[in-house]
């Protein structure tokens, strides 16, 4: 494996920390790129508006319309979904670029994957408020310090409700989430043991979600304050002490930079020595931007070898960064005609598939996603301004600088060559190897 | 573990990763397999083993049920059923309601329950649990799946399985071939000039990066697939049933839905002649912390509702006939409900066996409700028991050379 070229690396670096390349960003050099992508976000055009959708009413039980009023509700509550679901694609799409600065788009990329990492599905939780609280505290703390972002999680009223919180109180124990916590969000296998997931799940006990609120409240006289022994300390630990002891451990610190480095740098893991440099920027305060910064100053970050298949949500916001299509300006059948794209393609942002987060690597690759990512391309390339494309006479080059592709195989663009329509040559681009896969 | 065997299990589960579940593994191809079942189609009389799994740790008690018995009352009294609500089986056992057809199975003799399986030092983990059933090792972790590893042994005949899931489960991924994938809903491909291009996209390239050229290979077992099976697979709306309030309380912990949609899929290939033994579906769900016992009633419902219609249509055709369906889940529950109206992870469960050359009835022994290890019920068969009988009786391998040399079997499950 060798290094790729300056503009490959700078190209790597927009797929990895954001969602593509936006105008200009290609001309910039790799310290310059990395400057732009993990400083401070910048002012710029404000971010997408939302208004928050207000809780869907409980239909009173036991009424003779008891049925038809819970479908009405059930309706009100999938529409709010989808709401939040498009402003947070759109806010996506718009971040970096014109928009924010592109350290908007890093902020954005890193919410989304914390969204992976403590996956949470609206599918159980259903209250697109709690979930849209959720996923604005991962914005907040998308790129700060894990410490924070951990203690968050833990009384986050979405997270609760997924993996029943509500339930734990003193005398009955729900463990759900403190198992959770220490597999999944802090730790991983092996680094725990059963005692700490019980006495962990009684720290947590005490943390009630309302249908009036989107944040949780402790209520002490739920909690169990008798003494908890775990992870080898004694003492009245509460949700705050829990997760402090669990980042505490030296096995927590690697085990989050692994995760990010599987997502945003390589299925191979880090050399050791890489993890102790990663481990040291992460430091005391575990700060996520510092790795960030740390990894893109890694050899192994521009070796050819690190390449990733782009999840579906980071490959279909790319596409609409490249195009300069907007969600927000589809008309809604479109709208919802790139939601249930997302779907067919295994991912669709508020539903994980379980609280282990969406697979990666090949697991994209199946033949029904490869017909939904067609047809998906082919409507946002019909949405898009592509007159540059009508009069080229050089259209395949073309295509491949307008997605900001390095470089186009020799199948490719044969396969290119066979299509004149503008929309579909798009579609058909899309769909390439070179623009599934980020080299 | 050490960091390097950690990190496969953990690939294996997908919690963490994915890449190294395809790294040398060769994707079987459409026209493979489809070749086949016009040269070789599947001999009437080979059987074929269809694997569902059960995502979220099924509570075994509230499906295969001791009612009358004071223990299991005493440990989970809301969330037990009376002896009245039961379908009776016998031995103080009784079927979960929600399972009327499977009741209508075991009367026909064609419903096997093995009561009690899973395995030494049970894991609560549903990735590390599930990782140990679908790798079938469960102290040292392989990055291969037990069909997988049939595969990989069988490989010079057309003998291949298949994932009607939206993600290729551990369990098919073998260290040289892992099985093809087919999606439950409908493969329409455009024509003219840009169903000609997009087709070209899936060109073979000598020396490409390895996950274009997987990307590739995709594109070209997509083309296989449409041209061959197009007609054959439902086109089917993949909406996600969110009508239901009481279905959606379990934490998803993987696994499809639309089970039923998946199986009529398998029937049809079934019927075509693919030469398939081995077919994995899925239905996820079973992660009943809270509010379990609607929760649960309702999905072994949609278990039933999949599951029967199936085993009936397969029974009026010759190949149909050799079917046999295995239904497992990564683990049990906790014999005591928790605070929450629910159970937490515990360990062993029972187990289904369906089909014609099925021996209906009981195996294995029922686990004691209070002779309890933390807590938790102790298993009394080893999963890989079941494994090695259907490897043996259904597939026609010898198990030792898929489960390293493990040689338990399940007697007399299976009519040979």
């Amino acid at each position: 494996m060798g290094e790729i070229s300056e503009r490959a690396a700078v190209r790597r670096l927009h797929d990895r920390l954001g969602f593509g390349l936006g105008p200009g960003d290609a001309e910039a050099g790799y310290d310059v790129a990395v400057r732009r992508l993990l400083g401070v976000a910048g002012e710029g055009a404000p971010p997408p508006a939302l208004t928050a959708p207000a809780p869907v009413e409980k239909p009173a039980k036991g009424q003779k319309r008891d049925k038809e009023a819970r479908k009405a509700a059930n309706k009100a509550r999938v529409a709010q979904e989808a709401k939040v679901t498009g402003w947070w694609l759109d806010r996506m799409v718009a971040s970096g670029g014109a928009v924010g600065g592109p350290a908007g788009a890093a902020t954005e990329r890193l919410t989304w994957f914390w969204h992976g990492h403590f996956a949470t599905s609206e599918q159980k939780v259903r209250s697109p408020q709690l979930m849209l609280a959720q996923n604005q505290t991962f914005r907040k703390f998308a790129r700060g310090s894990f410490t924070e972002l951990a203690r968050a999680m833990v009384v986050d009223a979405a997270m609760i409700r997924w993996l029943d919180g509500n339930d734990n109180r003193e005398g009955s124990p729900n463990e759900n989430l403190a198992r959770e916590f220490l597999e999944l969000f802090t730790l991983g296998i092996g680094h725990y043991a059963e005692t700490d997931v019980f006495e962990g799940a009684r720290a947590l006990t005490g943390w009630t979600i309302r249908r009036t609120s989107t944040q949780a409240r402790f209520v002490p006289a739920r909690h169990d304050s008798a003494p908890k022994t775990m992870l080898g300390k004694t003492g009245n630990f509460d949700a705050k002490g829990f997760v402090d002891l669990a980042l505490a451990k030296p096995e927590s610190a690697p085990f989050v930079i692994e995760r990010l480095w599987f997502r945003l740098v390589s299925a191979t893991p880090p050399p050791a020595a890489t993890m102790d440099r990663l481990v040291a920027a992460y430091g005391v305060r575990r700060d996520v931007g510092a790795v960030l910064k740390a990894i893109t100053a890694e050899p192994a970050f521009r070796d050819s070898g690190s390449t990733l298949v782009k999840q579906p949500v980071e490959w279909v916001v790319g596409l609409m960064r490249a195009l300069g299509v907007q969600p927000a300006k589809l008309d809604d059948k479109s709208r919802m005609k790139v939601l249930a794209g997302l779907r067919g393609m295994g991912q669709l942002p508020l539903r994980p598939p379980s609280v282990g987060g969406w697979p990666s690597g090949g697991s994209w690759l199946t033949t029904s996603a490869g017909v939904t990512r067609l047809q998906l391309a082919l409507l946002l390339a019909r949405n898009a301004e592509l007159g540059q494309l009508q009069k080229s006479s050089a259209r395949v080059d073309g295509v491949r600088a307008l997605l900001g592709v390095d470089q186009w195989s020799t199948r490719t663009r044969d396969a290119l060559a066979g299509v004149t329509e503008p929309a579909q040559m798009v579609a058909v681009a899309a769909c390439a190897p070179e623009y599934v896969v980020s080299g | 573990m050490d960091n390097l065997t950690r990190r496969r299990f953990l690939t294996m589960s997908g919690v963490t990763a994915a890449g190294a579940l395809a790294v040398g593994a060769t994707q079987v191809s459409w026209s493979d397999l489809m070749t086949a079942a016009v040269r070789d189609p599947l001999n009437s009389e080979d059987s074929v083993l269809v694997v569902v799994t059960l995502y979220g740790g099924n509570d075994g008690l509230n499906t295969v049920i001791p009612a009358g018995d004071p223990a299991y009352q005493q440990a989970r009294p809301d969330l037990a059923y009376q002896p009245n609500d039961v379908l009776d089986l016998g031995d103080g056992l009784g079927l979960n309601p929600g399972l009327k057809g499977l009741k209508g199975l075991w009367d026909d003799k064609s419903l096997a329950i093995v009561r009690g399986v899973g395995y030494p030092d049970p894991d609560r983990s549903h990735f590390r649990s599930m990782a140990i059933w679908q790798t079938a090792s469960p102290k040292t972790s392989v990055p291969t799946g037990w069909l997988g590893r049939w595969l990989d042994a069988t490989g010079s005949d057309p003998l291949r399985a298949v994932s009607v899931e939206p993600t290729l489960p551990p369990l098919l991924a073998g260290a040289t071939t892992a099985a093809a994938s087919l999606p439950v809903r409908g493969l329409k491909l455009p024509d003219g000039k840009l169903g000609t291009a997009f087709a070209a996209l899936g060109k073979p390239l000598a020396g490409e990066e390895h996950w274009q050229a997987q990307a590739a290979k995709s594109l070209q077992d997509l083309q296989e697939a449409v041209r061959v099976l197009g007609g054959a697979v439902h086109d089917q709306a993949d909406t996600e049933d969110d009508e239901d309030d009481e279905k959606t309380k379990g934490t998803s912990a993987g696994g499809g839905s639309q089970l039923g949609a998946q199986l009529d899929l398998v029937a049809g290939l079934i019927e075509a002649g693919v030469p398939t033994r081995a077919y994995s579906v899925s239905l996820g769900g079973f992660d009943t912390h809270a509010d379990e016992r609607g929760t649960q009633q309702r999905l072994l419902g949609e278990l039933d509702g999949a599951l029967t219609p199936f085993v009936e249509r397969m029974r009026k055709g010759d190949r149909g006939r050799q079917v046999v369906v295995l239904v497992y889940s990564e683990f049990g529950r906790r014999v005591h409900a928790n605070g929450s109206d629910g159970t937490d992870h515990g360990t062993a469960g029972p187990l289904f066996v369906i089909g014609d050359k099925v021996k209906g009835g009981f195996f294995g022994e029922q686990p004691s409700l209070t002779d309890l290890s933390n807590g938790d019920l102790k298993a009394t068969t080893d999963f890989r028991d079941v494994y090695g009988t259907v490897l043996r009786d259904v597939l026609g391998c010898d198990p030792g050379k898929v489960l390293d040399g493990y040689d338990g079997q399940v007697d007399g499950l299976l009519k040979v």
